[in-house]
């Protein structure tokens, strides 16, 4: 049950600086620990996060085992026009999890 | 065990190629005593104009005592509007944590914090889960 | 070191008188917390407790069962349904004359009237379901009904509060009555106030119950915890929630 939030203003005008929340439910799993019975649990961490808007890349990320359990992400971008912006997550399994929002730019 | 993980300056080293970094423009906000290590609240900030001439491209997170030296590396341009990104990471022990920013012209900046991660009380045995 | 740190208290807490605390003074374990991780659970855009509430929203609109029903079904938009509802529980469950939690009062209901098998306390369905009940009481009061049938289990629950248990021979209230706001290990000792269940515990990486959160302090002074839904946690619950009354609710709480 993989479950992603991301917060972006409803409305902005254009040129305005928009702050940007992206939020996913996922364990992060280091590959470090080990379980109950000594066995270590194999890594599977969220590796990559890409955001873009109205198709354009505009923010994405790397991430390592460091990164803390169900990862959180804030960044900016420029509102340019009005339309959608997508989120990817994609996890050591190969396993991709997207969602979208969308901007009325005025 | 021994650890086989890069130090914190080459690990620097390898996302620079070995350029100059400047301790310089970067602000780093990262609570330098938290509660818990598996999620610690960081804020970078680099002081860059963000045009299409002159911006950010790149944000890295390095520490220096968890198993693995590479916590993040975010990427940015011209469209990010400002070079500012939050995250929450996790922090083995008390140690150094560093932020480093690639501009557009190629140069390296960076920030450093020192972080004390106290332990809880009373932590839940994981053969109890 | 942490076995020094609860013998230390241990000594303190032996000549220490139990006394409860007064309403005034009562305090929600949010105020012994960093600003950073006070401002995690503030902002319910950071609140990772908010990824198992919205998960619960989903679910309650999805049928489960033999029934073909969803909570939705019966229950309707949980928003008004259940405002106020996890201020109130444990209530009392006409079935098995006993008090009941609102994740049992749950996976009763699903299966009883979905038809769905049971759900296990740990499992992250029941957990999301619980908190986005719960979370339609946040910063509501605590307010514990009034059944005259649920004071013989909240006197029990008081009685387990109040008992030296472990191999450390630490009650709960030789901690969270008698030694809030002192240190142990590097943390403040909070009161000890189930507001925020369930919550994200950063130890945890999750969301848990309070059932968990209180195997933990079992475990922490070294004694047998309770299995999952045992009626004894039941009744400590109920006596928690008595002792918290008038403290705003906080599910999703986040704690360190």
């Amino acid at each position: 049950m993989i479950r992603a939030l991301v917060n972006v203003p409803k409305t902005a005008r254009r040129g305005e600086i928009i702050e940007v929340r992206a939020m996913i439910q996922h364990v992060m799993e280091t590959g470090y620990r080990e379980g109950p019975n000594g066995v270590t649990i194999p890594r599977n961490i969220i590796n990559r996060f890409v955001c873009k808007y109205a198709g354009e890349e505009i923010f994405s990320a790397e991430l390592f085992p460091a990164i803390s359990a169900n990862p959180y992400m804030a960044f900016s971008t420029v509102a340019t026009g009005s339309g959608t912006l997508t989120f990817e997550w994609t996890d050591d399994q190969g396993e991709t999890q997207s969602t979208s929002a969308e901007i009325t730019v005025t | 065990m021994k650890s086989t993980r890069p130090t914190l300056d080459e690990a620097i080293r390898s996302f620079t190629g070995g350029a100059a970094v400047r301790e310089a423009r970067v602000k780093f906000e990262i609570s330098p005593l938290v509660e818990n290590g598996n999620a610690v609240p960081v804020t970078v900030e680099v002081d860059s104009p963000m045009t299409a001439a002159d911006h950010v491209r790149r944000i890295a997170l390095f520490n220096e005592k968890n198993p693995q030296a590479d916590v993040a590396v975010f990427h940015l341009g011209r469209r990010s509007g400002r070079a500012r990104v939050a995250t929450r990471i996790r922090l083995a022990a008390s140690q150094t944590v560093v932020a480093l920013a690639e501009t557009s012209d190629g140069a390296f900046w960076s920030a450093q914090a020192k972080v004390i991660v106290t332990l809880a009380a009373c932590i839940e045995d994981i053969s109890q889960q | 070191m942490l076995r020094l740190a609860l013998l230390g208290a241990l000594v303190v807490a032996a000549v220490g008188a139990v006394a409860d605390i007064a309403p005034k003074d009562r305090r929600s374990g949010f105020e012994f917390m960093s600003p950073q991780t006070q401002a995690m659970q503030s902002d319910e855009t950071s609140n990772p407790g908010m990824l198992w509430v919205a998960d619960g929203e989903r679910l309650w609109g999805e049928s489960r069962g033999s029934a073909g029903k969803s909570c939705a079904s019966c229950h309707d938009d949980a928003v008004d349904s259940m405002r106020g509802v996890a201020a109130r529980y444990p209530a009392f469950d006409e079935e098995t004359k006993r008090p009941i939690d609102l994740m049992s009062r749950i996976d009763q209901c699903r299966a009883k009237r979905q038809g769905a098998p049971s759900l296990t306390q740990q499992s992250d369905e029941l957990l999301a379901l619980t908190a986005y009940v719960a979370y339609q009481s946040r910063n509501m009061p605590i307010a514990p009904p009034d059944d005259p049938r649920l004071q013989p289990f909240r006197d029990n629950g008081r009685d387990w509060f109040n008992r030296r248990l472990g191999q450390l021979q630490l009650s709960c209230a030789s901690c969270h009555d008698e030694r809030w706001g002192a240190r142990l290990g590097g943390s403040v000792i909070p009161q000890g106030h189930p507001t925020g269940y369930p919550l994200y515990r950063l130890e945890w990486q999750t969301v848990g119950s309070l059932q968990r959160r209180l195997r933990g302090c079992l475990v922490g002074v070294r004694a047998q915890p309770f299995d999952f839904g045992a009626p004894e946690f039941v009744d400590i619950e109920l006596f928690l929630m008595e002792r918290a009354r008038g403290l705003p609710m906080e599910t999703p709480a986040v704690r360190p």
